[in-house]
């Protein structure tokens, strides 16, 4: 196999998995508060067509992100009212956000199936870019993939080396204690879950606007529902959120380059694309199968409601 | 000052039963404030949506239709929810017992039997337990969490079909469309009502409902889930099994679903196609949580629903909107109804001056 075929192959992938980092992490702090946001598909698809919408009649990419970043935190706003205010069930309410926001993404969508926007430049860092193979690969691409690792060092720093990022743990891990203390549990949980939701906005608008220049409805295709496995994948560790999104985006290229290659292989197109799935499946049977590695990481009060005055 | 929530002593039983009454008005006044923001006349907007959908017999025909596929599924989804077991790919169940069911009449395209079709019901009903016994297996085997490996199936079921239909399944005559043959009479099922589209897989549903109500409120087994899905530990320390709680959650709401799958395919559609399924396995869980994961609730949502359906339909004709509103408000009527179930638990108080 010749360099520039493993250079494009590495740089697709690490394009593939960077939406899913974003996601991912973003979720990741707001379950770290206990804070169980499912409706990341919903969140993704409300920013990919926020992002695709606000970038068509503006021209720049870096609106349609700021837009899909807002978007995604007035969505988890949202929900965070009905869970954390109304106290419902958490599941049921991220559900009932998936749904609508696949829904409303469509509805808004279409009338822009048709459009196209023009590809964007990646942006080339200088010096480190002329490394062979993985210089093109990991600095020529778009500035959303330096800004997924950015995130990520800043999401290991906030959570582990701040004292923001502490109180925010110590909200997930007992809330009564935190509250007792006298941190506001709800504030912080409102906060986790509008960064989450931001997040959630902005790896849809990598979708609409880097991965394929284009809207068309149901094309987040599960990946906000791969970020949510990839959290438990991780164990709630955030470096470990790169290094899954980078394999899963490794499967899902894939596919495609076996597809597109010529290879005298007879698979049909459906089971290559059904790939990515499967391989989440077999990574959470991988990862659930010791029960302590996902008691001990996970946060305590995932998912349960906090009334301070109860 | 602002009105502040306080604990009430005991759950308002008529909250329980009202709150989903008050998420429909808020539903309603939603889709009123949205047709106007669309710049439509909100109250022609609202009679297109709501009324002339089911103004005549046929409409109404047309209503049942749809609503039987989300009566079959939502049963079965609310017996896991109710013990906690939450099973989320539903839409992929569907249409594994849509495969099943077209296995089975595309075998027997021949033959006049009056045997091919309780074959398919069962093949149906089969394919989609299939399909749910994988998250099952791996729950009770793996404790992998079941939300999301079911619903990553969906999106291998979808895939599935797509190939299906395009490659070995694909009609020879049908122009290239992904699309197996029209089945054969002996494949379909009986027209319940002579000039409607409605078949007797109404009556199925019906049927499913009760058994339901009996299975949930007077089975010894039901009462078992219910305490599983309540109190975990309780149910640990009376020693009921929670892998026969996963196993017969999942099994059932996929056999289910199955079952509404094959209905479609051997009703309205004829055919499996690349499309089976109009997101009926996801509108199933509105329905189970706005119908209270109670069958007599199921049976009042998902006419709700399958109303919201064909108002999204008549929306896209009359009103030049993409019927994709449909699923617009069924998102925001579950979140009303979530919002509004606050008011079981605690009451609205006005917050005192003094503090």
């Amino acid at each position: 196999m010749d360099t520039t075929i493993l250079t494009s192959i590495f740089s697709a992938s690490i394009v593939a998995g960077t939406p899913l980092i974003i996601a991912a992490l973003g979720e990741l702090v707001t379950e770290k508060s206990g804070v169980l946001n499912l409706g990341l598909e919903g969140l993704m698809s409300i920013g990919a067509i926020t992002g695709f919408v606000v970038t068509n009649h503006s021209g720049s990419p870096v609106l349609g992100v700021l837009a899909a970043m807002i978007a995604g935190m007035a969505a988890s706003l949202v929900f965070a009212i009905i869970v954390l205010n109304l106290t419902a069930n958490q599941v049921a309410t991220g559900l009932a956000l998936a749904i609508f926001g696949v829904g409303l993404a469509a509805f808004v969508g279409k009338p822009y199936e048709s459009v196209a926007l023009p590809p964007i430049e990646p942006l080339h860092i200088p010096l480190l870019s002329s490394i062979p193979v993985i210089g093109p690969a990991l600095f020529q691409q778009q500035w959303l993939v330096y800004f997924s690792w950015l995130l990520c060092a800043g999401v290991i720093w906030f959570l582990y080396r701040s004292r923001p990022g502490l109180v925010l743990r110590a909200v997930g891990e007992s809330p009564t204690s935190a509250h007792a203390v006298g941190y506001s549990v709800l504030t912080i949980r409102y906060l986790a879950t509008m960064f989450g939701g931001a997040m959630a906005g902005i790896g849809g608008a990598f979708m609409s606007l880097f991965y394929t220049p284009m809207w068309s409805e149901g094309m987040v295709a599960g990946r906000g529902w791969i970020a949510l496995a990839l959290v438990v994948f991780a164990t709630w560790r955030p470096l470990r959120v790169l290094i899954g999104a980078y394999l899963f985006g490794g499967v899902m290229i894939a596919q495609l380059f076996v597809q597109g290659s010529g290879l005298p292989i007879e698979i049909p197109s459906q089971f290559l694309s059904a790939l990515p799935y499967l391989a989440t499946v077999v990574v959470l049977v991988i990862i659930s199968r010791n029960l302590n590695t996902i008691r001990l990481n996970s946060p305590v009060s995932l998912g349960q409601s906090f009334r301070p005055d109860a | 000052m602002l009105p502040r929530l306080e604990a009430r002593a005991e759950a308002s039983n008529a909250m329980r039963y009202g709150s989903p009454l008050l998420a429909v008005g808020l539903t309603l006044i939603g889709g009123l404030v949205l047709f106007y923001l669309l710049g439509r006349n909100p109250l022609h907007g609202f009679r297109v949506f709501f009324f002339d959908p089911v103004h005549d017999l046929y409409g109404i025909s047309e209503l049942l239709l749809k609503a039987t596929p989300l009566m079959l599924i939502a049963t079965g989804l609310a017996v896991g929810f109710r013990a906690n077991v939450w099973n989320i790919g539903a839409e992929g169940q569907f249409l594994m017992g849509a495969v099943g069911a077209t296995g089975v009449a595309l075998l027997f395209q021949n033959s006049q039997s009056a045997l091919v079709l309780p074959l398919m019901l069962i093949a149906g009903a089969i394919g989609g337990a299939v399909w749910a016994a994988i998250p099952a297996a791996l729950k009770t085997r793996f404790n992998t969490n079941e939300i999301l490996t079911s619903l990553m199936l969906v999106y291998v079921a979808q895939l599935l079909v797509s190939w299906l239909v395009f490659g070995p399944w694909k009609d020879p005559q049908g122009f290239n469309f992904p699309q197996t043959i029209m089945f054969g009479n002996n494949a379909l099922l009986p027209i319940l009502i002579p000039g409607t589209r409605l078949t007797i897989a109404f009556l199925i549903a019906i049927a499913v409902l009760i058994g339901g109500y009996v299975f949930m409120n007077r089975s010894y087994m039901g009462f078992q889930m219910q305490v599983a899905g309540q109190a975990e530990a309780a149910a640990r320390y009376a020693g009921y099994s929670s892998v026969r709680t996963v196993w017969v959650s999942l099994l059932t709401g996929g056999a289910l679903a199955g079952i509404a799958g094959m209905a479609e395919v051997a009703g309205p559609m004829g055919q499996l196609t690349d499309h089976a399924s109009s997101g009926y396995g996801f509108a199933a869980i509105i329905v189970a949580f706005i119908g209270r994961l109670n069958p007599i609730g199921i049976f009042f949502a998902s006419l709700l629903m399958a109303l919201l359906y064909m108002g999204g339909e008549q929306a896209q004709q009359h009103l030049n909107l993409p019927p994709a509103i449909g699923q617009v408000f069924q998102g925001m009527l579950l979140f009303f109804l979530l919002g509004a179930d606050v008011f079981i638990n605690y009451r609205l108080r006005r917050a005192s001056l003094a503090k």
